[in-house]
């Protein structure tokens, strides 16, 4: 039955989008990775303010959901794709999913900090900024007498060791976002010794985003790498957490595009324009969603204490973050990821440890030769099997994106790189004993 | 005496089938390969492709072999899903046995709530038992409060054990009350008479004629687990072989084989463990034929016995059920956060359901409720063709619904819209996008359960009972009627139940095939909410309602089959 009403509703959007040419009417369907707190005020605004039109939500998560657009292209009834990480947009983008649109709205100004809030060649369209940043449970740092950690580094330290959580990459768009950010931000060596030191005191990487704050906000870990809005809207929810925006990060939009050959192209532009407008922009501000609008003008709607990424001189700092650079390298960023940290974290951890030990002893009685032994150990952890321009060569790329050429199969080169890892590991956990040994 | 071991006895006189059952094992052949063969087929022959070029190659195979993470994940795979069925009997054993085999008050009771476990709604209920068993849990904050140690309940592979035991032991405790309840009171008798008691009784004939009823659970339990990527993944496992296949399925940007080889992998591994299973029955014959005795002889506790007894339950109950106990405070819960209990209570999470949970629950009841039935069908036909009739490759039927287990869901989700969108109603409406296609992919998903149960309720029958109906001019159609399926009626419930429950709370082919809300299950309501932080509440909420509902119509179906079999005389 469901069936006959689902042709019924058809057949009457049909007619009526034949009754009235151009306005935008009857169904209008959005494939979303946000949660129903998010949907719902949306589709209420939405539908009060372009009266016939319903918007039909279906929620996936971000890679679900371009795998979704994916398999259906060929008979699609999807109207418009709506998520945070522009990386899935570029994806959809480079598979013709998209479809371009330049939306009418004024008042939104063409970036924010220093990224760009549209998509350049116009195929979708920023609606709201997020940064990316450290939340923590307050609660379990006073139990556990945590420090407030200020920057990435700090999460590398001794008292941060089992404490701290994370997306994994390649599951969730916006941790690879900030892993790419800091490796933007502080270069590929560099980032990926800031990385596995962090990584050295992780006690769990989740396979979905929302792990992580779900994690902290129930206190099974005490700090999570987070895009802002999980922890503002738990915080608006009771939840006694924190957050605070690193020097090293970057806001980047969150975006909605319309999908090729939507079945409803007039109301799917309707609900753009909408997103856009003020009257949608303000309902970013909703304690539920609690997003950074892209027009500046809304935020005198906002609280006092609302981060204003236009005015805030943190984000002005921010760095510019190289979405082509980004896309070029995901599926490299992300295997290394997984295979030198997410694999091999007991490894890993198992240094850290010593390590710390190291240098509390060190603290205590400094002792030159244990010193050197523990800088050595630190090289062995940081070491890493590709360069950045490697990293980024065509034959790697096509190795991890399915490339219709003959070349590299992705299991030997993850193979390659998890025996580089585990040896550098074990020879790293051997230095570090001697390391302990002397410095004791 | 025992019935065990039985050379093969003459069975030659069904030796070839009607064209009747040849006509029905074509149709379930058809099923099976347009709905499960099919979808998968397109999403798997990735696995045997060469990177490039596109030719067969098994080089993939020779890639998975050679890396160290898979190996290791294929090891770790095994040893999870051994230990679980062991302590899933640990669990499942004394439950089952003091149920059937003693008077015991609330054994229906225990029964309904031993069958909760099953019913753990995604998401929630890995958030509900975190914060129970957690590492910062209620559990170990009081433990670390008093006596300033933790227990890692929920650490690594042992971890996985424990919550997988908790989960799963009543697939073990559902097929052994059934096989148990199924023993011809003679046989017991005839051993008293001969002078056999106590746990020699048990061990000698109590167990060997439940066997069938036992194996089934227990190779539910250990292929479950060993396919079973929701708990590795909720407990950060990640190198076991069913999470390294999703985690490869889902990444984007990856056309990467493995995921496709690893689902290969773990089909293979499970149709031999269901292959060895049967193997450990063969040669055997486990049917009696007297029926309407009514099981086993329940005996009266002695006070003390009765007080262990009823000790060793309660225990256990607490333990298994702990996680709606945290599910149900969680849905009061204001907030719950690093604290051993909520810091206040409400009912407004049930308000904001409230509203729309009556389309999630009809959504759930009807699609639940489909898939159910057709599995019963369908696993009552498998079951007849496999073991009474000679077909050549009736085998196969019983193993291709077996790898239906072994599949993720994602890949069966995918291979439904890519074997059915494209396939589209005349008026445009692709066929993957009707209510429907849900109701085949939790079918299919849901399949092994009920075959399972249907298998060990039509070996504890024998064929004697059928060949009397048939002497006296039945045909075999309404021998099969009026005789098979009445009998198998336990078991065929058990199937029903198993089923029916678990496709209640399926998540992950379920989340690839919704097309609209108007059309979700529960299940699907539930993630909606367990995405955002003020969504924890109302999602528990709706975890606690598609728990009620499951667990009411367990009782339910109970309740229907045992006045049915009073009414028909078969009742005790």
């Amino acid at each position: 039955m469901t069936a006959y009403r689902l042709a019924l509703a058809f057949g009457l959007a049909l007619t009526t989008s034949i009754a009235h040419a151009q306005a935008p009417a009857g169904k209008v369907t959005v494939v979303t990775s946000f949660s129903k707190d998010v949907t719902d005020p949306f589709k209420k605004a939405f539908e009060k303010a372009v009266p016939g039109v319903t918007l039909e939500v279906q929620n996936r998560n971000t890679n679900a959901g371009v795998k979704y657009l994916e398999e259906t292209k060929a008979n699609n009834q999807v109207d418009l794709f709506w998520a945070s990480a522009p990386d899935a947009f570029e994806v959809l983008k480079g598979k013709k999913l998209l479809a371009a649109y330049k939306p009418k709205a004024t008042g939104i100004p063409d970036k924010i900090g220093s990224y760009p809030i549209n998509d350049p060649a116009g195929f979708y369209s920023g609606f709201a900024a997020s940064g990316y940043g450290i939340m923590w449970n307050d609660r379990y740092a006073k139990a556990k007498k945590l420090p407030e950690p200020k920057d990435w580094q700090d999460l590398a330290g001794p008292a941060f060791y089992d404490h701290v959580s994370i997306a994994s990459p390649a599951r969730s768009g916006t941790t690879h976002l900030t892993v790419e950010t800091i490796l933007q931000g502080e270069g590929w060596e560099k980032g990926w010794r800031t990385l596995k030191a962090m990584a050295g005191n992780f006690n769990a990487i989740t396979d979905r985003s929302f792990g992580v704050p779900e994690a902290v906000n129930s206190g099974q870990v005490g700090v999570g790498i987070v895009i802002d809005f999980f922890a503002f809207s738990a915080q608006a929810s009771g939840f006694p957490v924190k957050f605070v925006y690193p020097t090293v990060t970057t806001v980047v939009p969150a975006n909605v595009g319309i999908v090729t050959n939507a079945p409803n192209k007039a109301a799917a532009e309707a609900f753009v324009e909408f997103l856009l407008s003020l009257a949608g922009q303000e309902v970013l501000l909703e304690p539920g969603i609690r997003r950074l609008p892209v027009n500046p003008a809304v935020y005198a709607k906002a609280g006092a204490d609302y981060p204003n990424p236009f005015t805030d001189p943190r984000f002005q700092k921010m760095i510019g973050f190289d979405v082509d650079k980004s896309e070029a390298r995901t599926g490299v960023v992300d295997t290394l990821f997984d295979q030198l940290i997410s694999f091999q974290l007991d490894a890993l951890k198992g240094v850290t440890k010593v390590l710390h030990e190291v240098d509390a002893a060190l603290a205590k009685k400094p002792n030159p030769q244990a010193k050197a032994l523990a800088d050595e150990v630190r090289a062995l952890i940081a070491a890493m099997p590709v360069s950045e321009a490697q990293g980024s060569s065509p034959e790697l790329r096509g190795a991890f994106t399915g490339a219709k050429e003959k070349g590299a199969r992705q299991a030997e080169i993850e193979s390659q790189w998890a025996s580089f890892a585990r040896d550098s590991y074990a020879k790293a956990k051997a230095k570090a004993d001697e390391a302990l040994k002397a410095a004791r | 005496m025992t019935a065990i071991p039985i050379a093969p006895l003459p069975r030659a006189r069904r030796l070839s089938a009607t064209p009747g059952q040849i006509a029905l094992a074509l149709a379930i052949a058809a099923f099976l390969l347009l709905f499960l063969g099919l979808p998968v087929g397109t999403v798997l022959y990735v696995g045997f492709t060469e990177k490039g070029t596109g030719s067969f190659t098994l080089v993939n195979f020779y890639d998975f072999v050679r890396t160290e993470l898979f190996m290791r994940s294929l090891w770790n795979s095994f040893y999870v899903s051994a230990m679980s069925v062991v302590w899933a009997s640990v669990f499942a054993l004394p439950l089952a046995y003091l149920t059937t085999r003693f008077v015991f008050r609330g054994a229906a009771l225990v029964q309904t709530l031993g069958f909760l476990p099953l019913i753990m709604p995604p998401f929630v209920g890995a958030v509900a038992m975190q914060l129970f068993f957690g590492r910062n849990g209620s559990i170990n904050l009081l433990l670390d409060d008093w006596c300033g140690l933790k227990i890692g309940f929920m650490e690594g592979l042992n971890g996985v054990i424990f919550v997988q035991s908790v989960h799963y032991f009543p697939f073990i405790l559902i097929n052994l009350s059934a096989a148990l309840r199924n023993i011809d009171r003679a046989m017991e008798e005839a051993a008293q008479n001969l002078g056999s008691s106590g746990f020699r009784l048990f061990r000698r004939i109590v167990f060997p004629l439940a066997l069938p009823g036992y194996l089934a659970g227990a190779s539910l339990v250990f292929v479950k687990v060993f396919d079973d990527l929701a708990t590795p993944l909720l407990l950060n496992v990640k190198d076991m072989l069913a999470p390294q296949a999703y985690l490869r399925v889902t990444s984007i940007g990856i056309a990467d084989p493995m995921g496709y080889v690893i689902s290969v992998v773990l089909i293979v591994a499970s149709v031999t463990a269901m292959w060895l299973s049967a193997r450990a029955l063969k040669g055997r014959d486990y049917a009696t034929t007297q029926r309407g005795g009514g099981g086993l002889a329940r005996r009266i506790m002695t006070p003390w016995e009765a007080v262990l007894g009823y000790g060793v339950v309660i225990l256990i109950l607490a333990l298994v059920l702990a996680p709606h106990l945290a599910l149900l405070l969680l849905s009061f819960a204001t907030i719950w956060s690093f604290s051993p209990l909520p810091d206040a209570f409400t009912l407004a999470h049930y308000a904001r359901v409230f509203g729309e949970s009556s389309l999630y629950i009809k959504n759930t009841l009807i699609y639940a409720t489909l898939a159910g039935g057709i599995d019963i069908v369908l696993g009552v036909a498998i079951a007849y063709l496999v073991l009474r009739t000679k077909l050549v490759g009736r085998e196969w039927l019983d193993w291709a619904a077996s790898a239906a287990l072994a599949i993720p869901g994602v890949v069966l989700g995918i291979g439904y819209l890519r074997a059915f969108y494209g396939v589209t109603l005349p008026d445009g409406t692709p066929l993957a996008s009707l209510w429907i296609t849900i109701v085949l992919a939790l079918a299919i998903r849901r399949l092994p359960y009920a075959l399972r149960a249907c298998s060990a309720a039509l070996q504890q029958i024998s064929v004697s009972l059928e060949e009397a109906a048939e002497n006296l001019g039945a045909t075999k159609a309404r021998t099969v009627r009026r005789i098979v399926v009445p009998l198998m009626a336990g078991g065929i419930l058990a199937g029903f139940v198993t089923s029916f429950s678990t496709a209640a709370v399926e998540l992950s082919a379920t989340l690839m095939l919704v097309q609209s809300n108007s059309d979700a299950p529960l299940a699907y309501g539930l993630y909606v909410f367990m995405q955002s932080a003020a969504g924890r509440g109302p999602g528990a909420a709706l975890g606690v309602v598609a728990v009620l509902l499951v667990a009411l119509c367990t009782v339910l179906s109970h309740l229907i089959i045992e006045r049915s079999q009073k009414a028909k005389g078969m009742g005790h």
